[in-house]
């Protein structure tokens, strides 16, 4: 549980020093130009020819659309978040992954049953390393794996009652504050209502109980998922409980969405704000208990990092509780401080823009001798990545802060506002798999509803260089010429190693092995190769160290022995 | 439901009880928590990945595909491809026919294999879809893929996999029984022997390679992922890496002297490969449980004498013989010591045996398969020793046996980290899967030289707790 605390003393003489009035002047609103492309890279439009050649015809036109030669200034439109061909080996998970083991996951005392047979409970179990700093008297559930496991037997004639008599055992052993039951790809096709059942057991436990209808086959991806998991927990949990009026002195309260604290990620985020004295609430969802979820609704200001997986939720939020949000990015040393001065500049408060340039100088001093030893080695050697529905945005950033430039990278599963920004949004398709996915309609809360900013407020916001609600976007961070490929296949992935001999590659597991099997270090931004945290300064400083050491360490010398290297090529 | 406390770390070391929720007596539940067992069509995948320039391939969810992956990846630290028909909605509704077909063509153009190794999944096994169907209107010479694009047209193979009916070991055998039912043919009895070996370690199929060619015995591993799932790097990737079970060999299957199943215990209705082809082809089966320990290497090396007409040979012999001494030398530190050991069922039945010729006491036998075999077959195997046993278990109830019986050793994969952590437990991590130690795939398990590896790693772990919890800090033990 995160408790206010009064925020730390800083030097008297560093915050009179600051100047507020050239900070307030500053342009937030700028993307950030990506590193240029180096010199000698392969021509791209023909490189996009060739990535597709072998295929067969159709899918090639298919697959043209999700490969794009990026323009910052021109961007390009790209297709994204379309069903994947059947038989191309994708990375993409299922809608399932995304509500249980993406954002319901991570919540420490909610516990969540799988309704389904047994496989797609064990996966989900643990496999995300979120990390969590439970109290001694809560709960933890984020070490168990509960399911249903369901056989024949239920297939044929219904898994109602196994999942009701599995609730109530849960109950009495467990006692949790609330349940999430979520459904797998067959609990759908029999007709088991997750729902119902949940509302009957929620009537004889007297616990908050709610179901999720996240089955496996629904939507392209695990995005789909994201989806259904923002609503469920928006109609089910945010606003039901009220921060006590204790919590609520500090004006300058957050809620940081899309973090999942892969790595001890939200620590460090919570370790910064805490010095800046702004308070968070509640983290959807990492390092998070169900009664600051519950809270969430007095925040007067939503971060979002994640913004695929969670934006949702930030819309929805706005609407009924006048919560605006701003999208930020706790990944890479820079664009944290560019985070922190945003904050500073939405509450507008002169002392809190004071703090948090100190903050900022301070966590800078310890940062830059690292930087600078590190780039030495890295400065101007090339990065791939192909990950997420935001990392791979996000970490360009970290990459451009020791001078490695991204020529290539793509998502997993993001659709086309996260690459061309929120300015598409009127103009993305809806298709069928789309269409399916619940879009629930928000109207303002009769008593709870309190607009934090005026529109005045918020135009002043904008015409001084702070874009509410507005995501650009990671096209308008990447160099002209670098290749963007939306839902990477293995084939194309390999081939764009084999042109592009990157210093690194960050992927995901599936494709570690493959990456490393040709020679080059792959760096995995789902798990983190069991390492972090990334985010804020002090994870900024382990991410150079971890690349120094992956794209300097001997074993890839090692690979060709010395009599084959003698050889004629 | 009686709730008991928490138990204290045996271990004050061990950096235990990070749970804060209690522990529960070993009550039957409703639910399922903590499983000891993955899915069928993992066991299937696995299986595939055996024989050679084949790609396996899902009908169903894309999920099911990506899931298995990184679980099989994290163990084998190795690439594993898997294909989907990545049936959506739509294709839930009105069938994934379409899909199937797709993905067959896009899997042959892009990794030309030789064969598709396909399972099915709960979602298509749900929506009842006929693939064998399928796969016939796609290799239907006139209407079929290969006259529709001029391509060829991989052999199909296909396993009914759902999870909902078995384990990740019956997805193995269904899968192994489908490619030899699709391929093995008939003909003059040759002089080879169809060993299939279960899930084992890929250091274990060389091994078992190793040890057949020192009987001279002409084999064939049914499947045999040791090379694909445990590759060299050689800067350039493979899309389809060479190595595994030969289609000549699967066809030979047919036509070969025996054939020998190392464990098999199956949920029933799980076909057994070596079980088809002995209605098949009439070639003769014999069913063994794994060779850990002496005595059930020693059965398995003197069947593969009486095959052979060959003595032992003499290397196999002499690690054999320092098995034996080092039981001798090592088996004080064994006496009176209990162990819990859970897993796959072949690897339990193989592991116990084993323990109780060193003088291990295992209190509980513990597996998520239901085949309802595992008492029997323990009790066949070491007379008068009643080892408790559940199966269809998970790792609530091992969990709270363990905090009952307080064993000195836990003896299985890595979800039993978790237990072995909150009650001080050390935990030798043997099986499938093992995803936080390096080295899964180099663990030997089988021969005598299996046994000796495991032995070593079970003394040595004795040794250090004793040596730990020693204050003086003996350094000669």
């Amino acid at each position: 549980m995160k408790t206010p605390e009064a925020a730390p003393e800083l030097p008297a003489k560093a915050l009179a020093a600051v100047d507020v009035e050239a900070i307030s002047a500053l342009d937030l609103s700028r993307p950030d130009a990506g590193l240029a492309m180096p010199s000698g890279s392969p021509d791209p439009d023909g490189l996009v020819r060739d990535l597709v050649s072998f295929y067969p015809p159709r899918v090639q036109r298919k697959r043209s659309r999700h490969i794009k030669v990026n323009d910052p200034h021109e961007i390009p439109k790209i297709e994204a978040n379309v069903r994947t061909a059947p038989g191309i080996i994708t990375q993409r998970g299922c809608c399932y992954a995304g509500c249980k083991g993406v954002v319901l996951g991570p919540i420490t005392d909610v516990l969540q049953i799988v309704h389904g047979p047994v496989g797609c409970s064990y996966y989900a179990w643990m496999t995300r390393r979120n990390q969590a700093d439970v109290p001694d008297d809560a709960q933890n559930f984020l070490n168990y794996a509960f399911t249903t496991d369901m056989t024949e037997n239920e297939i044929i004639f219904g898994g109602e009652k196994k999942l009701a008599q599995a609730i109530r055992e849960a109950y009495e052993i467990f006692h949790p504050k609330a349940i999430a039951v979520f459904s797998t790809c067959p609990v759908g096709l029999i007709g088991d209502d997750v729902h119902a059942v949940a509302r009957e057991m929620k009537a004889e436990l007297g616990i908050n109980i709610f179901g999720f209808s996240c089955e496996g086959y629904k939507g392209v991806s695990q995005s789909a998922g994201h989806h259904i998991a923002n609503n469920g927990l928006f109609a089910n949990v945010v606003g039901t409980e009220e921060l006590p009026a204790s919590m609520k002195t500090n004006p300058f309260r957050v809620n940081m969405l899309g973090e999942y604290n892969i790595g001890g990620d939200a620590f460090e985020i919570e370790r910064i704000l805490a010095r800046c004295g702004i308070q968070l609430i509640s983290t959807f969802s990492g390092n998070v208990q169900y009664s600051e979820i519950a809270r969430s609704a007095d925040a007067n200001l939503n971060l979002i990092q994640c913004h695929r997986s969670i934006n949702y939720m930030a819309e929805m939020m706005e609407s009924k509780f006048g919560i605006p949000w701003l999208k930020v990015n706790f990944i890479g040393a820079d664009s944290t401080a560019k985070s922190l001065r945003k904050i500073g500049r939405y509450f507008g408060d002169e002392d809190l823009i004071a703090r948090i340039e100190v903050v900022i100088a301070q966590e800078m001093g310890e940062l830059e001798p690292v930087r600078t030893d590190v780039r030495t080695r890295t400065n101007g050697r090339s990065v791939m990545m192909y990950v997420g529905g935001s990392r791979a945005h996000h970490y360009q950033a970290l990459f451009s802060d020791i001078g490695m430039p991204t020529v290539s990278a793509g998502y997993e599963f993001a659709h086309r506002d996260d690459y061309e920004g929120s300015r598409v949004l009127d103009s993305i398709t809806i298709d069928a798999d789309s269409r399916n996915i619940e879009e629930l309609t928000i109207t303002p809360d009769p008593e709870r509803f309190a607009p934090r900013k005026t529109e005045e407020e918020l135009a002043a916001l904008e015409a001084g260089g702070l874009k509410m609600h507005n995501y650009d976007g990671m096209m308008p961070e990447m160099a002209k010429g670098s290749i963007v490929v939306d839902d990477i296949s293995h084939a194309e992935l390999e081939h764009l190693i084999k042109v592009y001999k990157p210093a690194v590659v960050c992927s995901g597991i599936k494709d570690k092995y493959v990456i490393e099997k040709m020679g080059v270090p792959c760096k995995q931004l789902h798990n983190y190769d069991y390492g972090g945290p990334y985010a804020g300064f002090k994870g900024a400083i382990n991410f150079y160290i971890e690349i120094d050491r992956m794209v300097n360490a001997e074993v890839w010398r090692l690979i060709t022995p010395p009599w084959a290297a003698k050889k004629p090529a | 439901m009686s709730i008991i406390e928490a138990p204290k770390a045996h271990n004050p070391k061990a950096l235990a009880d990070q749970s804060k929720v209690p522990l529960t007596t070993a009550t039957k539940s409703t639910s399922t928590t903590n499983a000891c067992r993955m899915c069928m069509p993992l066991g299937a995948c696995l299986a595939y990945v055996g024989f050679d320039a084949t790609v396996p391939f899902l009908h169903g969810s894309q999920g099911c595909a990506t899931y298995i992956r990184r679980y099989l990846i994290s163990h084998f630290a190795e690439p594993m491809d898997i294909a989907s028909s990545s049936v959506g909605e739509a294709a839930t509704v009105f069938g994934g026919e379409a899909n199937l077909r797709t993905g067959v063509t896009n899997v042959a153009r892009v990794y030309k294999p030789e064969m598709i190794g396909m399972a099915s999944t709960c979602l298509t096994e749900t929506i009842g879809e006929d693939v064998p169907g399928m796969i016939a209107r796609i290799t239907h010479p006139e209407t079929g893929l290969a006259a529709e694009t001029g391509q060829r047209v991989p052999n199909l193979v296909f396993a009914s996999t759902p999870s909902y009916a078995g384990t990740h070991a019956d997805g193995y055998h269904a899968a192994v029984a489908a490619v030899v039912k699709a391929h093995a043919a008939d003909g003059a009895e040759t002089d080879s022997v169809n060993i299939f070996p279960g899930i084992i370690s890929t250091a274990d199929l060389r091994h078992l390679h190793e040890i057949l060619d020192g009987y001279q015995l002409p084999h064939a591993l049914l499947p045999d992922y040791s090379v694909r799932l445990d590759g060299a790097t050689m800067a350039r990737y493979e899309k389809l890496p060479a190595g595994g079970t030969s289609h000549a060999e699967v066809v030979a299957s047919g036509r070969a002297l025996a054939s020998i199943t190392l464990g098999g215990l199956v949920t029933t209705g799980v076909e057994l490969a070596g079980d088809v082809l002995a209605s098949d082809f009439g070639v003769e089966h014999l069913r063994m449980p794994l060779p850990i320990g002496i005595r059930l290497t020693d059965t398995f090396t003197d069947r593969l004498s009486e095959l052979s007409g060959q003595p032992m040979p003499a290397w196999l012999d002499a690690e054999r013989g320092r098995l034996v001494d080092a039981y001798i030398d090592g088996h004080k530190y064994a006496a009176d010591r209990t162990a819990i050991v859970y897993g796959d069922e072949d690897l339990v039945l193989g592991i116990v045996s084993f323990l109780s010729e060193i003088g291990i006491k295992t209190v509980l036998a513990a597996t998520g398969g239901h085949s309802g075999r595992l008492a029997a077959e323990l009790a066949a195997v070491n007379p008068g020793r009643n080892i408790a046993v559940i199966d269809d278990s998970d790792f609530e109830e091992i969990e709270a046996a363990a905090s009952e019986l307080r064993p000195d050793l836990l003896i299985g994969h890595s979800k039993g980290y978790a237990t072995s952590r909150r009650l001080g437990i050390p935990l030798v991590r043997v099986g499938l899967p093992i995803h936080d130690r390096v080295g899964a795939q180099r663990l030997h398990h089988l021969g005598y030289r299996g046994t000796q590896e495991l032995f070593d790693r079970i003394i040595n772990t004795l040794i250090q707790v004793r040596q730990d919890e020693s204050e003086v800090g003996y350094s000669y033990m």
